[in-house]
C-alpha cells in the first residue's frame, strides 16, 4: 500500500470516529471507548487489506469479518455506512426504536456476517469459516476480533486450540488490548499476560503492534499469513476511548453515554485532528 | 440407534457433499467408516463441544449441513448458548446429535443422565426436536433433518433398541403416528417409550381396555391437531416419556390442553424432578423411575379405575 493510502486511511479512522461520536450520542448508548479503541484496526480493515463489495455483499471470494466483541458494533456500521452496504440514514437511525442496528451485529444487516454479542462466540465460528474456505479450496481469509477481556472465556482457547490443530493459515485473530474489561483493569480482574506466548503455545504464529499507528497496522496487516500452515494473532495495543482525551484510558467509558457537553467537546477535539 | 444413524448418514453423504459429521471425540468402533469415506468431511472437535457447536455455525453459513454428535447431555448443555445465539438465532442449519437420550447412559451415573434436554431445546425458536422410537425411525429422520432446511436435535437411545415398525415407517416430522387404536385411553409417547406403551396397551386390551397409542417422534413442532382431535374422544391422557416430567413431551401436551376448553383428565410419566442417586443399567433405572410397562400399566390402570 502507497504513503499517500495509508495517510488517507488515517482519516478515515477520524472520520468513523466522528460518526461513532454521533450515533452514540443520537441514541444515548455506551459502548463508545470500545468502538474508538479498534478505529485504526477498523479502518485498515475495511478500506485496505479486505476484499469486500457492496454491490456484491455476498460474493464467495470475499474476505469474512467476525466482530466477536460485538459491544464495538457502532465502529462497524459507521465502516459498512461509509462504503456503501448501509445507507446514511439507516446509520443515524443506530439504536432508534424499529432500527435494524442494534448495539450488537446482526447478521441481517447488509455487510455483517454473523450474529456476535455474547463474547467467546466469534472465533469458533471463524474456524467454521476458515475450514470451509479450505475445503472448497476458495482463498477467502476470515478475520476476527476479539476484546481482551474476551479470552477469559474458555471457548476462546477450545477455538484457539483447533485452529492451530488444523492448520488455519486462513484465519487471522486480532486482540483489541485496551487493557480495560468491563469492571476494572485487565491485570486486575484477570491477567492475561503472558499473552503472545499463550496463543504461540497454542500454535498461532503471533505479531504484537501498536493499534494506533495505522502504518504499523497496514504493514502488518500486509504480512498476513504470518507463516503457511499456522493461523495468525495480532496482538493490539491499545487505548479504550482514542482519540477524545477525556475518554482515553478511563474504564468509565466502556460503558458511559455522552452528556451534551462531552458530545461537543469530542467532535471539536476530532475536528482539530 | 446410532449404527441405524451412521449407516444412515454415510448414504446420504455419498450423494450430498454438503453433508459434515462432527463429532465431540465420541463414536469410537461406530464412525469409521463414514471417516475412512469421507475424511474431509469428517472432523474428530476433541472434547470441545462449545467450539464443536460453533465450528458447525461456521460451517453451515458457508453453505454446509453439518451434523454435530455427542452424548445428549454434553451435545446440549455445555454449548447451549451457542445452540441459542450461533444455530437458533441466526436459524442455521446445523442438526445436533445427541445419543443416549434419557437413561441409555445407566452405569454411568447421573452426569450422563439426558433428562432435561428435551426442555431445554424446546424453548428455543427455530429448532425442530425430533425423538425417534427404533432403528427405522432414525434413518426416515435421519434423512428428513438433512433435507429440512434449519436447526434440527434428533435424540437417539443408545444401543439395541427394538424395532416396532416392520419397515421403514412413512414418518413425516410435525405429524404423530397412530400406532393403535382405542377409545378408552390415551397413551402418548416418545422415543424409546414407545414400545413400551405399545406393551402396555396390549396388556390393557386383554383386561378389556382399548387404549390408543400415538407416537410424538418430533416433540417440536407438536402435533396438535392429532392430539386435539384424539382428546375429543377420549377423557384421560397419559404422556410417556424418559424425561424429566418438567418440560418435555408432558409439558407441552399440557400446554396444548390448556389451550383449549375441556375434560380431559392428563397424567404426566417421566423422571421425577430429581437427579437419580441409584446405580443401575438402563432397564434397573428405568424400573426405578416408573418407566417400565408393569408400573406405566399400573399408573394408567388407577387413572381411570
Amino acid at each position: 500500500m502507497t504513503k499517500k493510502k495509508v495517510e488517507n486511511l488515517k482519516k478515515i479512522a477520524t472520520a468513523l470516529r466522528k460518526d461513532v461520536i454521533d450515533i452514540s450520542f443520537r441514541a444515548n448508548v455506551g459502548h463508545i471507548g470500545s468502538a474508538l479503541s479498534i478505529a485504526e484496526i477498523i479502518t485498515a480493515l475495511y478500506f485496505g487489506i479486505m476484499s469486500v463489495n457492496p454491490k456484491n455483499p455476498k460474493w464467495k471470494n470475499r474476505d469474512r469479518f467476525i466482530l466477536s466483541k460485538g459491544h464495538a458494533a457502532a465502529i462497524q456500521y459507521c465502516a459498512l455506512a461509509k462504503l456503501g452496504f448501509l445507507s446514511r440514514e439507516q446509520l443515524l437511525n443506530f439504536c432508534q426504536n424499529e432500527s435494524e442496528l442494534a448495539e450488537h451485529p446482526e447478521i441481517h444487516v447488509k455487510g455483517v456476517e454473523v450474529t456476535t454479542g455474547s463474547l467467546g462466540h466469534g472465533l469458533s465460528l471463524g474456524v467454521g469459516m476458515a475450514l470451509a474456505g479450505k475445503t472448497k479450496g476458495l482463498n477467502y481469509r476470515v478475520f476476527v476480533l476479539l476484546s481482551d477481556g474476551e479470552n477469559d472465556e474458555g471457548s476462546v482457547w477450545e477455538a484457539a486450540l483447533a485452529a492451530g490443530h488444523f492448520k488455519l493459515d486462513n484465519l487471522v485473530a486480532i486482540i483489541d488490548y485496551n487493557k480495560l474489561q468491563a469492571f476494572g483493569k485487565i491485570e486486575e480482574v484477570m491477567n492475561l499476560e503472558p499473552l503472545s506466548a499463550k496463543w504461540k503455545a497454542f500454535g498461532w504464529e503471533t505479531s504484537e503492534i501498536s493499534g494506533h499507528d495505522m502504518e504499523k497496522v497496514v504493514r502488518t496487516l500486509e504480512k498476513l499469513p504470518f507463516l503457511k500452515g499456522k493461523p495468525s494473532l495480532i496482538i493490539s495495543h491499545s487505548v479504550m476511548g482514542k482519540g477524545i482525551s477525556f475518554m482515553e484510558g478511563k474504564l468509565a467509558w466502556h460503558y458511559q453515554n455522552l452528556k451534551e457537553t462531552e458530545y461537543k467537546r469530542a467532535l471539536k477535539e476530532l475536528k482539530d485532528k | 440407534m446410532r449404527y441405524a444413524f451412521i449407516k444412515t448418514l454415510t448414504k446420504l453423504a455419498s450423494k450430498n457433499q454438503k453433508i459434515f459429521l462432527l463429532t465431540g471425540d465420541l463414536g469410537y468402533t461406530v464412525f469409521e467408516d463414514f471417516a475412512t469415506a469421507f475424511p474431509k468431511r469428517f472432523i474428530n472437535m476433541g472434547v470441545a463441544e462449545s467450539n464443536m457447536v460453533g465450528v458447525a455455525a461456521g460451517l453451515s453459513l458457508e453453505g454446509f449441513i453439518p451434523f454435530v454428535y455427542s452424548i445428549a447431555t454434553f451435545a446440549t448443555m455445555r454449548p447451549y448458548e451457542q445452540i441459542r445465539n450461533d444455530i437458533c438465532l441466526q436459524n442455521l442449519n446445523v442438526k445436533i446429535v445427541g445419543v443416549g437420550g434419557g437413561l441409555g447412559y445407566g452405569h454411568a451415573g447421573p452426569t450422563h443422565h439426558s433428562q432435561e434436554d428435551i426442555a431445554i431445546m424446546r424453548v428455543l425458536p427455530n429448532i425442530t426436536i425430533v425423538c425417534p422410537a427404533d432403528p427405522f425411525e432414525v434413518e426416515v429422520a435421519t434423512e428428513q433433518a438433512a433435507k429440512l432446511k434449519g436447526p434440527v436435535y434428533l435424540r437417539l437411545g443408545k444401543a439395541g433398541e427394538p424395532k416396532i415398525h416392520p419397515k421403514k415407517p412413512k414418518l413425516k416430522l410435525g405429524k404423530g403416528i397412530i400406532m393403535r387404536d382405542g377409545s378408552d385411553v390415551l397413551l402418548l409417547a416418545t422415543g424409546n417409550q414407545v414400545i413400551n406403551s405399545l406393551l402396555v396397551a396390549e396388556v390393557l386390551s386383554k383386561k378389556g381396555i382399548a387404549a390408543k397409542v400415538i407416537n410424538l417422534h418430533t416433540i417440536k413442532p407438536l402435533d396438535k391437531e392429532l392430539i386435539l382431535d384424539s382428546v375429543k374422544k377420549i377423557k384421560y391422557v397419559v404422556t410417556i416419556e424418559e424425561h424429566s416430567v418438567i418440560g418435555g413431551l408432558g409439558s407441552a401436551v399440557a400446554e396444548v390442553l390448556a389451550s383449549e376448553e375441556g375434560n380431559t383428565v392428563l397424567k404426566r410419566i417421566g423422571i421425577a424432578d430429581k437427579f437419580s442417586k441409584i446405580v443401575g443399567d438402563h432397564e434397573h433405572l428405568r424400573n426405578h423411575h416408573s418407566l417400565t410397562p408393569e408400573k406405566i400399566k399400573k399408573i394408567v390402570l388407577n387413572l381411570i379405575k
